[in-house]
């Protein structure tokens, strides 16, 4: 097994993976992942479960923020928009009403709120997954096509200082994985 | 790579279609893997096992297209002329089928949004279905307004941009208002029914039995790998679509609202019209959502995750808002006689004795009477009889706005403004076209995409246990 170590220094192994068959076996086996020091991981499941994604160390997104840029954007926007077809643009005295009738602005400036909103909420979830990505070292792995349907599956990434490709294979082999494999970079 | 052929599994699949009934949301037995099946293969279906009903109504509606499309390039040819509309007229069957339209979409959001922000678990076997419910019902709504136009082909001139005559819509007028109500509301649907089906998309390209398919949904699940960390940002943003898709929603109907409340013509001009036209959005969106999903369930043998429960949950909401809805045309009742204004109590007394008096009370008979059916759990349980309520309830929310939009024009303030409205038969092409386009729409739907959300069933199963317990019964 010379042999994969020196893969594994070449880098050209994306990491080992385990795959589980419930999503209590993963979160178990994440869990002790964690504490046996790795931290560059990730994992792959048919839906979101619960707490697994806090487990390996991945706590906190910025997706919301974002969302809250974007919701701020549209209300500035939209109103300045309003303000500049109103009373810069084209001002239009209809029944002596004043120029910047904000009122009437309210459900524009609404719209306009939403619209950005949920645009930006699309754009930042994909942005920071990183996605569109066609190509992805896990797809290399025959079984990955389950991950999609009904298995979960840990992968410990090369990256990881602690990342030695037989101790890695080892160890997942010890938390339960049902099936342990290399996956190719 | 698939191993297997997801279509012989589908007919294999060790779990029986029986509903369980009005207490549980899915049959006992299904697995993760059984409901990516069933849910998948229903798309992945030779097209020799393409139910007959399928075939049968997607034909049907391809042929009511074409009078679509007949009567649009009549309608282009010679101008909205050969429609009933007249002055003082001139909001005929084309507003009419635009509000009606637009508040059938709304159930989609409510089921999609509201349901899932009040954890509701009979959401999840229905709402992708009513979101490409919402998407259709909007792209038919937004024709009315815009053949309406005289001339269409300008219809950009709506949108506010630098134009080299230096002109300028007027935001305060709420006709704008509603097509910036109207195109975020459709954008929003898109955006939030598209993010809901990327991780299915990704099963599809994972189970998909043949190459050009996998590269299809390959590339509309842009590289969805299921990573947690993916689940994590995911699961954040579609929450927040959530709760931005309600405030749209209950803003969008009040904005086509205001397009007749903020108006002077007596019937339109009053403050009770934005709740009761939400209410009745979303009353007449249950009913579609009924209208379709009972035939559907039965065609594609889903009655063990389209199941009773989800059938007498929509009928109460459908219950619920239509007494809303009767609340709203007893306090139109109710001012019209207590303002002491004349015109709004000769409106009324019009609306409900004058020469449209039979729609009014067909209005009533559909929308208040019959649905009260509905308060017996023998009624709700009875499936054909919940599909001739709900159809009845599309009926009764359409003659609502033939109501409010044509009775209302035809007796203004003064008598020398009445006048009479009689649709022709363009107009009821059109309106029948856009009916036949919204079906075909849903029939290409459910053929090409999962029709349910797999992964969301995927977390029913998780949270019923049956997660890793085997099939019921061995073959």
């Amino acid at each position: 097994m010379n042999h994969d170590v020196a893969l594994n220094e070449l880098a050209a192994v994306h990491g080992a993976m385990a795959e589980f068959n419930t999503p209590e076996e993963i979160l178990a086996a994440a869990e002790r992942a964690y504490a046996a020091g790795y931290r560059q991981m990730d994992a792959y499941t048919p839906f979101a479960v619960e707490g697994l994604a806090e487990t390996i160390g991945f706590k906190k997104n910025y997706v919301a923020l974002a969302v809250l840029i974007g919701g701020i954007c549209g209300v500035t926007g939209g109103y300045s928009l309003l303000y500049w077809i109103t009373v810069i643009a084209y001002p239009h005295n209809v029944g002596a009403r004043p120029l910047h009738s904000w009122p009437s602005y309210i459900p524009i400036t609404f719209e306009c709120m939403i619209l950005l909103s949920a645009l930006t909420a699309l754009v930042s979830m994909l942005a920071m997954n990183g996605l569109p990505k066609p190509y992805h070292p896990v797809f290399n792995v025959p079984e990955f096509d389950r991950a999609s349907k009904d298995k979960f599956f840990l992968c410990i990434e090369s990256s990881d200082p602690k990342f030695r490709t037989e101790e890695a294979l080892e160890f997942l082999r010890e938390v339960g994985g049902s099936e342990v494999m290399l996956v190719p970079a | 790579m698939p191993t297997e052929n997801p279509e012989e599994k589908l007919l294999a699949t060790n779990v029986q279609v029986i509903d369980p009934g009005p207490a549980s949301v899915l049959a006992p037995g299904h697995t993760y893997d059984s409901v990516t099946d069933k849910i998948a293969g229903t798309v992945f279906l030779k097209w020799k096992n393409t139910p007959k009903g399928w075939i049968i109504g997607a034909l049907i509606s391809f042929a009511i297209v074409n009078v679509l499309l007949y009567a649009v390039s009549v309608l282009f040819l010679k101008g909205v002329g050969i429609w009933g509309i007249n002055i003082p007229i001139g909001w005929g069957f084309a507003i009419i089928n635009f509000v009606w339209w637009i508040g059938i979409g709304h159930a989609g959001t409510l089921i999609s949004a509201i349901l899932f922000l009040l954890k509701q678990d009979w959401r999840t076997s229905i709402n992708r279905f009513a979101e490409a419910m919402t998407l259709f019902a909007v792209a038919c709504a937004a024709m009315f307004p815009i053949l309406h136009l005289g001339r269409p082909w300008l219809f950009y001139w709506l949108m506010p941009y630098p134009s080299s005559m230096w002109l300028w819509p007027q935001p305060r007028s709420p006709l704008e208002w509603d097509v910036f109500a109207v195109s975020t509301y459709g954008t929003v649907s898109l955006v939030f029914w598209y993010v809901g089906l990327i991780p299915d998309l990704a099963t599809m390209r994972d189970s998909a039995p043949k190459l050009w398919m996998q590269r299809m949904y390959g590339v509309l699940a842009l590289g969805w790998r299921g990573s947690i960390k993916h689940w994590h940002r995911y699961n954040k943003a579609y929450l927040l679509l959530a709760g931005l898709s309600t405030p749209l929603v209950l803003s969008v109907h009040t904005i086509v609202s205001f397009d007749f409340a903020i108006s002077v013509i007596p019937g339109w001009h009053t403050t009770i019209f934005p709740p009761y036209f939400v209410a009745g959005a979303i009353y007449s969106g249950f009913a579609m959502v009924l209208t379709l999903i009972i035939p559907l369930r039965s065609w594609y043998k889903m009655q063990d995750i389209i199941t009773m429960r989800h059938i007498e949950a929509s009928a109460k909401v459908m219950l619920g808002t239509g007494l809303i809805v009767a609340y709203g045309y007893t306090q139109e009742a109710f001012f019209a006689w207590y303002s002491g204004d004349p015109y709004e109590s000769f409106m009324y007394w019009n609306r409900m004795t004058g020469p449209y008096g039979f729609t009014y009370l067909l209005l009533i008979l559909c929308n208040i009477a019959i649905p009260q059916a509905l308060w017996s759990g023998k009624v709700r349980r009875n499936v054909p009889l919940v599909w001739c309520i709900s159809i009845v309830v599309n009926i009764g929310m359409w003659l609502e706005r033939f109501v409010i939009v044509v009775v209302s024009l035809t007796r203004d303030f003064l008598p020398s403004q009445w006048g009479t409205y009689i649709p022709t038969g363009w107009d009821i092409a059109t309106y029948v076209g856009t009916l036949g386009f919204f079906v075909m729409c849903m029939f290409l739907f459910v053929r090409l995409l999962p029709a349910i959300s797999i992964f969301e069933e995927r977390e029913v199963v998780h949270h019923g246990g049956h997660g890793h317990v085997e099939p019921a019964y061995e073959p």
